[in-house]
């Protein structure tokens, strides 16, 4: 094979890496390099550092080690039975792109994954390497994102949890079944076990032990993980029960949700289609739902008669449409939970009401400052100067939200 | 009439140092007039000077971190209209928390214009490198046109991400230079930068993390601007990416699929046969309870959660089903009721290892809330289904006694877990003749909410598995 340039490595393993939507670079341990002998910090919020005219932002340096690849995945560019071009970055390399690149304030950090090579052990020894060569003999003090390698030995993971931020183990697919028919070569039992084993690590870690001095920080910015959407039958609401189960379970910070996107050089029994780009955008919205507004994956799909959310409107609007009794809210006096669930209410908004609420009645044009989205919020609260009178009841309520109809595209 | 001249370094310090003197002199806002940096040409003349000394004047905590960004805004009244808050704040200590208050909407607007600017500029800033690569200390250089005044809040951030370089940020109002200490001097026009290899890489990357079938141009937009793109490297291949999205997705969609390279059978009858070899070597009971679906409790939970013990044991400790840990863990009783029993266990003088300790039901039942998984108790058919897991280990074990503990248990090994409590103590028998002892789960015991009757409970839990210990001798 012909000698690839380092340019030519990069071009290849950040290409192979793109299917990966976590970028996030939050949650960290709070630490800087004041002291002039290491380079970087993690202030605890992330910084996207550039946006990519697909919308994702670039927080990392998001790479694959290598794209070389063991296992027959149908959903992913660098299976084995692909001819995508494979490249292969050594260590070193991985280690300057991060700290060259760092150095610029291009990146947070390094978001590292990779195919299996020759076994998983290897394959995890290996970025545990380049993690652990960052932090040690480069005092590399940014965010790491490790993708872990399920079937690897659980102390190169706990290892990898001591060098890095956060690691995550992909599920890949919303159920065991489409798991075994699109990745038969990945097990989905151990998937699981392998995001127990996060979760008992990190919190293993909290409890003192008898001699009273904590065990080493592991993965402070804890877990997540990844499912492809729209690559087999499974519907919105089998989704959502799978993450509220990942969310419970694993104590994951993030399930990411990843339209299932053509790839070049495509495995024939997966359909080419358009990404469903508003699917992704809705599960997305129903999980924050699920995560900070108090709702149940029940309420969000229980009225969808073939388990899909609405893709015309979100599922808060939609969840309101469905529950017109117990609409409209009073805002000065409705408790938390409910005036969470006004549709163009944020936590925010909500909090700011109440708040306000402590001092005096609110009035319209105290939502309007608060920055409430009136418009979808109109016709389902009232207060001193707003009745939404017959609004709430119009049949055609939907009609005003949803977007018109538009032709369908020829490509 | 007063006049305050507030320097372009310090800004902040120096309008808290002059507003806390002007407060304590009762000074209204209306009579103060504010410049930053030179003051304008002089109509009314050099004003009265200004009141001395400071007395205590005390201002809620939110008014200082918002006035710590609003300051910095570009706004000329921003001196004003924060001096203007801080005089409302004297007769309604409690304004700053009615957001609906126009005054607090104005500063909060600003205060966040400020924070996004900050925000952006720790972000979008790029570094260029002006010196030798080899030295100890590296040297880099930036340039970056922030809208407001920020550079000074903003340059800590730099001095603490960047501490084993040097490096100096230009900007249109002020010059930044680190080195190992921060240092401010004039604002000035761009200079020219060396060009930087490195730069080149980063558009490589920055071409190729770009998904072409999904484009979504506003959602780019929203976050990064225009007016940011003059000075990002990356930003100039945005056009030729958007304009050959089309094309590059529709290649895809229209490729045939390709033969599989050469190679993929025989890496995947590898695979295939090592993962063969993984399984055949692991104990045959484990590795069909793991692949049980007699019934639906397994999809919701990590594993099935088999027995654990010598299988010549002759106890054989039977609870209801895996708890939390115990599903994460993968071994029984490793929770807060197993501790409890362990610690009773040695009280009676048992070794754990000595014995069989498993659950009526392998899979974890429970009910997803939020972060939590809350514990719901095993129905009939799971208890029947499971059963015949229950019924192999006893059979591989064949145990002189059993002890039950729960009515999950008990339902399990004699069919009914009525009048649980009245039997507790009890030697009973199994359908097929095996003994068994009925006694408490632990969890019983913690859950009482009184001290006094768990400590009654857990001395006659003692006395049960005392009364086993002694029974099997």
């Amino acid at each position: 094979m012909k000698r690839q340039t380092l340019e030519q490595k990069l071009a290849i393993l950040s290409d192979a890496a793109k299917y990966d939507a976590s970028c996030a670079s939050s949650g960290g341990t709070k630490r800087d390099s004041r002291d002039g002998r290491g380079l970087g910090s993690v202030t605890g919020s992330g910084i996207c550092h550039a946006y990519a005219p697909d919308g994702r932002c670039i927080s990392l340096l998001k790479i694959l080690m290598t794209n070389f690849c063991i296992y027959d995945c149908a959903y992913c560019i660098n299976r084995v039975s692909s001819n995508v071009e494979r490249a292969r970055f050594t260590p070193e390399e991985v280690v300057t792109l991060t700290l060259e690149f760092y150095r610029r304030n291009y990146i947070e950090g390094l978001f590292l994954s990779s195919g299996i090579i020759r076994t998983p052990d290897d394959t995890m020894a290996d970025m545990v390497r380049i993690a652990r060569t960052l932090r040690q003999e480069h005092r590399f003090r940014g965010y790491i994102h490790l993708k872990t390698i399920p079937d690897a030995d659980p102390k190169l993971i706990e290892e990898a949890g001591l060098y890095a931020d956060r690691l995550s183990i992909n599920v890949e697919l919303p159920t065991d079944r489409a798991v075994k028919a699109y990745a038969p070569e990945k097990n989905p039992d151990q998937i699981r076990r392998s995001m127990a084993d996060v979760r008992v690590l990190k919190e293993a870690q909290k409890e003192k032990s008898f001699t009273g001095r904590r065990p080493p920080r592991f993965a402070p910015a804890g877990q997540s993980t990844q499912m492809i959407v729209g690559a087999d039958g499974a519907s919105d609401a089998t989704i959502l029960q799978s993450s509220t189960r990942l969310y419970s379970s694993y104590r994951l910070k993030r399930v990411y949700y990843s339209a299932f996107s053509p790839i070049p050089d495509a495995s024939k029994v997966l359909p080419l289609v358009k990404p469903p780009l508003m699917r992704e955008h809705r599960l997305y919205q129903a999980d924050w739902l699920m995560r900070f507004y108090g709702f149940d994956v029940g309420e969000i799909t229980g009225d969808r008669p073939d388990g899909n959310l609405d893709l015309g409107i979100d599922p808060k609007l939609a969840w309101a449409l469905a529950n017109r009794h117990r609409f409209p809210v009073e805002v000065n006096r409705a408790d938390r939970e409910m005036l969470l669930r006004v549709p163009g209410f944020g936590t925010r908004t909500v909090e700011r009401i109440l708040q306000t609420r402590r001092h005096r009645d609110l009035r319209y044009a105290d939502l309007l400052r608060m920055g409430a989205n009136l418009k979808n919020a109109r016709p389902f609260m009232s207060l001193l100067d707003w009745s939404p009178r017959r609004l709430a009841d119009a049949a055609d309520l939907r009609a005003r939200f949803a977007p018109a109809p538009v032709q369908m595209s020829l490509f | 009439m007063y006049r305050v001249t507030l320097p372009v370094t310090g800004t902040a310090e120096a309008w808290r140092d002059r507003a806390r003197a002007l407060i304590s002199a009762g000074v209204a806002p209306e009579n103060i007039v504010w410049h930053h940096g030179q003051p304008e040409a002089d109509l009314f003349g050099a004003g009265e000077p200004l009141p001395q000394g400071a007395g205590a004047v005390t201002v809620p905590k939110a008014f200082l971190s918002l006035a710590n960004l609003v300051l910095w805004h570009r706004d000329p009244e921003r001196f004003a209209r924060v001096y203007a808050m801080l005089w409302a704040l004297q007769r309604d200590r409690g304004l700053l928390s009615d957001r609906g208050d126009p005054r607090v909407a104005r500063l909060n607007a600003m205060a966040k214009e400020v924070g996004r600017d900050r925000h952006k500029m720790t972000a979008f800033l790029r570094f260029r490198e002006v010196g030798d690569p080899d030295a100890t200390r590296r040297r880099f250089a930036a340039w970056f046109e922030p809208d407001n005044f920020i550079v000074e809040p903003t340059a800590p951030f730099f001095a603490k991400r960047f501490g084993d370089m040097d490096w100096s940020i230009f900007t249109p109002d002020l010059t930044v230079h680190f080195d190992g200490k921060l240092r401010f001097a004039p604002g000035k026009a761009k200079p020219p930068l060396p060009q930087d290899a490195t730069e080149e890489l980063w558009r490589t990357y920055f071409r190729s993390i770009f998904n072409p079938a999904r484009v979504k141009v506003k959602a780019m937009q929203a976050e990064m601007p225009r007016k940011y793109w003059k000075n990002m490297p990356e930003a100039a291949l945005i056009p030729e990416m958007l304009a050959s999205a089309g094309t590059r997705a529709r290649d895809m969609a229209a490729a045939a699929p390709t033969m599989a390279p050469a190679r993929a059978a025989k890496v995947l009858r590898r695979v295939h046969a090592d993962q063969a070899l993984r399984f055949e070597s692991q104990d045959r009971f484990r590795v069909e309870l793991q692949g049980c679906r007699r019934c639906p409790l397994w999809e919701n939970a990590t594993q099935p959660v088999a027995g654990e013990g010598p299988l010549d044991a002759r106890l054989m400790f039977v609870g209801e089903q895996p708890g939390d840990q115990e599903d994460l863990t993968g071994r029984p009783f490793v929770g807060p009721a197993g501790q409890l029993f362990d610690r009773v266990l040695a009280d009676v003088g048992i070794d754990r290892t000595t014995v069989y300790v498993t659950n009526a039901v392998k899979h974890f039942k429970f009910a997803p809330r939020g972060k939590r998984r809350l514990h719901r108790s095993p129905d009939r058919g799971e208890i029947q289904h499971c059963k015949w897991w229950l019924d192999l280990e006893r059979g591989r074990v064949n145990p002189g006694l059993i002890v039950a503990m729960g009515g999950t248990a008990l339902e399990s090994l004699t069919g009914t877990r009525d009048g649980i409590l009245r039997r507790r103590g009890g030697i009973e028998q199994t359908p097929d003749g095996m003994k068994v002892l009925v006694t408490v789960h632990p969890s019983y015991i913690l859950r009482l909410p009184d001290r006094t009757r768990q400590a009654e409970e857990t001395a006659r839990f003692r006395a049960d598995l005392d009364q086993a210990r002694r029974s099997v001798g």
